[in-house]
């Protein structure tokens, strides 16, 4: 297979977003800036308590208040966490709908609650689900023998690294505008979704999907947090068929910290074994993970993928918790599980007196031994690890961790990611062509702020021998052709050869048309500064003007993402992260001075915004393992910084030089562009590649995230006395 | 809930909230009325007590009269009452900097200002920062240099660079992350709002 990127004219080259001027002029429409005539507006009236039977609810008050339209009660027997839904009223305005809530008379019967997800796995703590334990087997996993490896290793290293709960807190927080048109349900919501909200709102309210159209015009971020239907979505959708008019349903931050998800903690103890010369022999790892009242994250992929070990065992356990249930957050499970398998890789390479480097290499796998035993059909893990260290001088590191010395420390670090992102088959899109030249691409995806827009004008484009501002792109609408959900990197490799497919589609057909004019046959036709001409007689052309206008009507094509050999290989991206940071060990302050992210992601379709993604994906690293974590309030049973300021994310001042490398490998088998997903990749290894350089400052790996300087000072002291 | 006020609101009131409740709160209604159109002693000299107020504002070079309640903030005048919906609510607590308006060309945080301290001042939001058509540099910049993903935060971004510029035409990296510091991009792309702003000094110094 020939890997090599074509010389494309468009494709992998910068391109800047096609709405770009919509964005910047502030007529970009976001959900929540939909404004309907006869609008009313929706809130949600909360649980204050993490564990309650509720006895009754009276909406009557609240009902007599005037400019209150309706009011609807959303919880029946017990409440489980803070933040539940209990009541929803729509009101003239928001402050009505305010003082509206305040009218609900809501009698609650408390119960025992835990919120300590540690405390949590006491077989004393207050039980979360009736009947049930608290702590859940949920994936278990094994090839070989790992006590045979075990015994056959020269070093053998345990250890356990802990990661926080991380909030997704997109800028715009979750909302919803639906109406009826008769039967006929129009919802506006917030979403990386919108044909699987779509077919949850036809499922709940039982009407035909049919009847159900959901929009999404431009969203300010997800990070997987609007994956789903939401429950205040169906509620504005019921209050909307109760009052017959349109309600909106914002959510406040502060519900983005009670009930929209949260990135689940981990406390993961790994033990690798390995031979002197660094060749691993077992690795075994006990996870616990807690997704409050739902489930926690697998973070077991990257020990089962990434390296060449014969024997491996995995057991992971979820810990239930009187808090909101976690959702997906930018590549689930694989952040959590960089940071320890990376963590203990480090720790291993120091026991070995290894280049923690050399140490990855000499287990590199080209099969994807976890998963499939199948072979990798591409991976450019090599190449990421040798233009990485390069771009960051990996040999200026420290050769001991912690060797260096005074008050601020140097340390450079490594961490490896593997991650899904081969798209969906099936995705549909469609290009027409209209007479007076205008192109149309129409796809039922999302733009989340990642570029979907200008990638499809960007292929579109490219194949059909014009310039993406001659390309009108409609997405963000359930009627228009399926495409999956925008999460777990699928978007591009869905979306861009559906409409690579429908675009050479189109270009037959323009070709054909041509062919008459020139009278010459249709394989003898090719295309070029926006002319079709003659092969055999190049003095023979046609401008593409004449050719679309003979197409005397507007002409769809349709284009689907096809298949590929996924029994034959595995599809994998691939990345290394670098880090360099300084460490003042006398405050406990960690500084990100460098930042290298080298990704392997197939075909890049546009550099610009691909570079985005891995800045925004590194930075966010970077917040997570220096700052963010939600902390849950004992006594109260609710998070104590439900808002920005409180929980901590990075600013400006926090940014380190960011190198974005991408090797362009393209993947022919996997699709017609050898494209790969890029929006998760870059977030798994920038954390981990962070806590490695910490470890190369200092000489301690601080073992959990966020590192604040407590723990960084905590890790020290552990150092000094020798642990 | 009732038998236990004091755990009311477990997760706490904000200040700002009690302020913004205040109108419609019983504090509201209990205390108000007999002093409504007189003034009252506070630490910076007597203060009228208004009800509803009548201000005039100049919005994007545009003058516009409305009647507001005294504990509606900029933030909400500009969104629902004037439908200038560029200007956006993040936080809603002056955390975030998402809302950040030009007010007599100085940044605010237009959910932190109340709609009646702005009366005669003039309000610039990302509305008017382009000139008809022509984009301003610093929008410009932003989509060269993909200064953005969501752009959720962005006129934010754009309204406090725009005013930073006006005052250091020439910044250093340093400055440029200094002066960007109130204000959060949660999609992470700082390092590419750097290189943006950069562009848009350099273009407005022409050089």
């Amino acid at each position: 297979m020939n890997t090599k990127a074509p010389d494309y004219r468009l494709i992998g080259k910068p391109t800047r977003r096609i709405d770009g001027r919509e964005v910047v002029t502030g007529r970009a429409t976001y959900t929540q800036d939909i404004k309907l005539k006869d609008m009313l507006i929706g809130k949600i009236l909360r649980s204050p308590h993490a564990a309650a039977e509720v006895v009754s609810i009276d909406l009557a008050p609240a009902l007599a208040l005037p400019g209150v339209f309706a009011a609807l009660k959303l919880a029946e027997g017990k409440v489980r966490y803070a933040g539940q839904q209990v009541a929803a009223v729509a009101a003239v305005d928001e402050r009505t709908a305010e003082k509206a809530l305040s009218r609900i008379k809501v009698e609650y019967k408390t119960l025992p609650y835990v919120v300590d997800w540690e405390k949590a796995r006491d077989a004393s703590a207050p039980q979360v689900r009736d009947g049930k334990g608290n702590v859940e087997k949920f994936n278990e996993y094994s090839r070989g023998d790992v006590e045979k490896g075990f015994a056959e290793a020269d070093v053998v290293v345990e250890r356990t690294y802990r990661t926080a709960f991380e909030i997704h807190n997109p800028a715009e927080t979750h909302g919803s505008v639906a109406y009826w048109e008769g039967d006929h349900l129009v919802v506006y919501d917030s979403t990386q979704n919108i044909h699987g909200v779509r077919d949850g709102l036809a499922r709940t309210l039982k009407v035909p999907a049919a009847n159900v159209t959901v929009i999404k015009k431009y969203m300010g971020g997800g990070f997987g947090s609007k994956l789903g239907l939401n429950e205040h979505t169906v509620a504005a959708a019921n209050l909307a068929r109760e009052t017959r008019r349109p309600v909106k349903i914002l959510l406040s931050r502060r519900d983005n910290a009670v009930c929209v998800g949260y990135r689940p903690s981990s406390l993961q103890t790994y033990k690798v074994g390995a031979k002197k010369d660094g060749s691993l022999t077992a690795f075994s790892l006990v996870n616990y993970a807690s997704g409050g009242v739902g489930a926690g994250d697998e973070v077991s992929e990257p020990v089962v993928d990434i390296y060449k070990c014969p024997n491996c065992k995995v057991e992971e356990f979820t810990v239930f918790t009187n808090t909101g249930a976690s959702r997906a957050t930018r590549a689930p499970g694989h952040t959590q599980g960089a940071l320890g398998l990376e963590g203990v890789m480090d720790e291993l390479a120091a026991a070995l007196e290894m280049d923690p480097l050399e140490l990855r290499k000499k287990n590199y796998s080209t099969r994807n031994l976890g998963d499939t035993g199948l072979p990798y059909s591409t991976k450019g893990l090599d190449m990421c690890y040798e233009l990485g260290a390069k771009a960051i001088g990996w040999e200026r590191r420290n050769r001991k961790p912690g060797e260096g010395s005074g008050p601020v420390r140097r340390g450079i670090g490594v961490a490896t990611s593997i991650w899904f992102g081969a798209g969906v088959p099936g995705t549909l899109a469609d290009i027409v062509l209209y007479p007076d030249m205008s192109v149309e691409v129409v796809c039922g995806t999302q733009d989340l702020g990642t570029g979907t827009r200008t990638h499809m004008a960007v292929v579109a484009a490219e194949t059909l021998g014009l310039e993406p501002k001659d390309i009108t792109v409609k997405l963000g609408n359930s009627d228009y052709p399926w495409a999956p959900l925008s999460g777990g990197s699928l978007t591009t490799p869905s979306v861009a050869p559906a409409v690579r497919d429908a675009a050479l589609k189109a270009v037959d057909r323009l070709k054909a048309v041509a062919a008459a004019r020139l009278k010459v046959a249709a394989d003898d036709v090719a295309m070029g500064d926006r002319k079709f001409f003659a092969k055999s007689a190049p003095e023979k052309t046609v401008v593409f003007a004449d050719v679309y206008r003979d197409l005397r009507r507007e002409t769809p094509f349709h284009g689907e993402r096809t298949g590929y050999p996924g029994d034959a290989y595995a599809f994998n991206t691939f990345g290394a992260h670098f880090a360099e940071v300084d460490v003042n060990v006398e405050t406990g302050r960690i500084r990100v001075l460098k930042h290298v992210a080298a990704h392997d992601s197939g075909q890049i379709i546009n550099k610009l915004t691909a570079e985005s993604q891995v800045v925004g994906a590194v930075t966010q690293g970077l917040s997570a393992g220096l700052f963010e974590e939600r902390v849950m309030d004992d006594t109260t049973g609710n998070p104590v910084n439900p808002n920005l300021c409180d929980y901590k994310i990075a600013t400006s001042l926090d940014i380190p030089e960011i190198t974005p490398i991408f090797v362009d490998i393209v993947d022919t088998r996997l699709n017609n562009l050898g494209t790969k997903g890029l929006g998760e990749p870059p977030r798994i290894p920038s954390s981990a590649a962070i806590a490695n350089a910490v470890y190369n400052a200092i000489g301690v790996h601080v073992r959990e995230i966020p590192m604040t300087p407590q723990r960084v000072l905590a890790a020290l002291k552990r150092k000094e006395a020798g642990s | 809930m009732e038998k236990n006020p004091d755990k009311k609101h477990p997760g706490g009131v904000s200040r700002r909230d009690f302020i913004k409740g205040m109108g419609t709160g019983a504090l509201g209604t209990a205390v108000l009325p007999p002093l409504l159109g007189q003034t009252i002693a506070t630490r910076k000299g007597r203060v009228p007590v208004y009800d509803k107020k009548t201000i005039t504002l100049t919005v994007n070079g545009k003058k516009a009269s409305l009647t507001v309640e005294p504990n509606e903030t900029l933030l909400d005048v500009l969104r629902d009452r004037l439908d200038l919906a560029g200007t956006k609510k993040i936080c809603d607590r002056g955390e975030c900097g998402g809302c950040t308006v030009l007010l007599d060309r100085a940044p605010v945080y237009a959910c932190m200002y109340l709609a009646i301290r702005a009366d005669g001042k003039a309000v610039k939001t990302v509305e008017g920062l382009a000139e008809g058509e022509k984009l301003h540099p610093v929008q410009e910049a932003f989509i060269e240099k993909d200064g953005y993903q969501c752009g959720f935060c962005t006129p934010g971004f754009l309204m406090t660079t725009s005013a930073f510029l006006e005052k250091n035409p020439a910044p250093s990296l340093d400055e440029i992350k200094q002066a960007l510091s109130g204000n959060l991009c949660r999609c992470g792309n700082y390092a590419k709002i750097y290189g943006a702003v950069d562009a848009a000094a350099r273009k407005m110094r022409g050089a």
